[in-house]
């Protein structure tokens, strides 16, 4: 296995408040990575500052390194939207442009990039539904709104968007945290088919979840990582006592 | 902070504590049968055990409810997985103090042996392995239960010294050999009952420590052998 995202001395903040504390954490190609922490612990921060969305809030910052195949992304002169176009992002709500069809939803990423020719958007674009399990339900209304999806079928939308650029890493913040039991349960049955081709790292509040589909866990607490290790660790002998604590629900 | 789960974990140890007292009893009422020739505490074993089996599924249930109920995870996994290995050594405890009675019956048929000295005290170890394995469980004292996993070796100890006093005694007389075979039995029997407590404390240790105490030994004395 080899590490294809690589973060070293990672800080963000939010004005003059640090939520993210000094992180190292390598995450090695084609595997799920879970960050599991309380609401507030700096998870879903860190896991913007890996495609350089934070800085996007008014008055965030951040500070220190990380490395795509060895590659600084908070180098001078890189450009963040072609960061996120090599680490996409599905987030807690499935949010499908609401003016644009199945297809012009999946499309939209490769012509923002400048691709005009049809027969190879089309290739893409089912490329990308069959890759997100979702071609089989929208092939024969692939001109419907994206909008008219039921939620779980919006959040794989989601998923074949930010596919179809083919990133090399995937950040998932609680992607099925609004999502009922059928629906998350084929997120998860996803997430494990596509790490064959991307490296994922999935925010959860979802134990249970983070347990089912990780391969390492990653323990997060006011801005600090507690605790790093192989999922099956964690989950039954954490090193840790704050990890013990927070994972038999005993925090606080 | 307390959580509900808390409460059933206890009542999940209450129910193991009772099962153990159960089978605690059984070896008394067997290690009476045997030095008084007393038939009545040999049905009342018999007794004991029908119990110990309805605490045995009792226990299974009341894990299986909470594996599904709660996903437990870490200390609260390893003691519910615990508990169920646990409550399987207790069960099979209880079939051995089934078995001692059997052996029992048929030796109190015939005129004693001997009188009985390493027999009782093997009886006392077992009986007190079983306290002091649960009681580490129900403390979460780690170090009781390493405690216990020495008193085997004294258990071990007794019982060799019975096969061998036994057999002494059976070459000599042979018309005893029916007599002798009870004897040996019966703390073969308390062996395994050592034995089960054995389990236990590993996995009383697995639950407080998440340490994999198992086979180490035997790894131990077969790296020596090969070195």
């Amino acid at each position: 296995m080899s590490t294809i995202l690589e973060v070293r001395e990672l800080n963000a903040w939010f004005g003059e408040t640090q939520a993210v504390k000094g992180i190292d954490l390598a995450f090695e190609s084609n595997t799920v990575t879970a960050i599991i922490g309380p609401s507030g612990c700096g998870k879903s921060t860190f896991i913007r500052c890996l495609n350089r969305l934070h800085e996007e809030v008014p008055e965030a910052t951040a500070e220190g390194h990380v490395l795509l195949n060895g590659d600084d992304i908070y180098g001078k002169g890189i450009d963040p939207v072609a960061i996120r176009r090599k680490i996409g992002m599905v987030f807690q709500k499935p949010n499908p442009f609401p003016s644009l069809s199945v297809f012009d939803n999946v499309a939209i990423g490769l012509r923002l990039a400048g691709m005009r020719r049809g027969t190879m958007l089309k290739e893409i674009v089912e490329k990308s539904l069959h890759l997100s399990a979702l071609w089989d339900e929208v092939k024969d209304k692939l001109n419907a709104p994206g909008t008219s999806l039921s939620g779980g079928q919006q959040q794989r939308l989601c998923i074949a968007r930010a596919l179809a650029v083919e990133p090399s890493v995937m950040l998932m913040d609680e992607p099925t945290s609004a999502l009922d039991p059928i629906s998350t349960a084929k997120i998860e049955e996803l997430v494990t088919e596509l790490k064959k081709t991307v490296t994922i790292v999935i925010v959860t509040h979802n134990m249970q979840q983070a347990a089912r589909i990780s391969d390492s866990t990653a323990f997060f607490l006011l801005g600090d990582m507690v605790e790093h290790g192989e999922t099956s660790k964690i989950f039954t002998t954490p090193k840790d006592s704050r990890t013990e604590r927070y994972i038999t629900g005993r925090f606080g | 902070m307390e959580r509900h789960f808390d409460a059933s974990l206890r009542e999940l140890k209450e129910q193991l504590v009772s099962m153990a007292g159960l089978v605690e009893l059984a070896i008394e009422a067997a290690t009476e049968a045997l030095q008084k020739r007393d038939r009545e505490k040999i049905a009342l074993v018999h007794d004991i055990e029908r119990r110990v089996n309805a605490a045995h599924i009792a226990v299974d249930n009341s894990c299986v409810k909470l594996l599904a109920m709660q996903q437990p995870l870490a200390a609260d996994l390893r003691l519910i997985v615990a508990t169920i290995k646990i409550n399987t050594d207790l069960e099979r405890m209880g079939d051995q103090a089934v078995n001692i009675a059997h052996n029992t019956e048929r030796y109190i048929q015939g005129e004693p042996l001997k009188p009985l000295v390493d027999l009782p005290r093997m009886f006392e170890e077992a009986r007190v392995m079983v306290r002091e394995t649960l009681d580490s469980f129900v403390r979460t004292d780690a170090a009781l239960a390493r405690e216990v996993l020495r008193r085997d070796d004294i258990v071990d100890g007794l019982k060799n010294k019975i096969f061998r006093d036994v057999l002494d005694h059976i070459k000599a007389k042979p018309e005893h050999i029916e007599q002798g075979l009870n004897l040996i039995l019966i703390a073969r029997n308390l062996e395994r009952i050592g034995d089960h407590a054995t389990n236990i404390a590993e996995d009383v240790i697995f639950a407080i420590t998440g340490e994999d105490i198992r086979h180490s030994a035997r790894v131990e004395t077969i790296k020596k052998a090969l070195t």
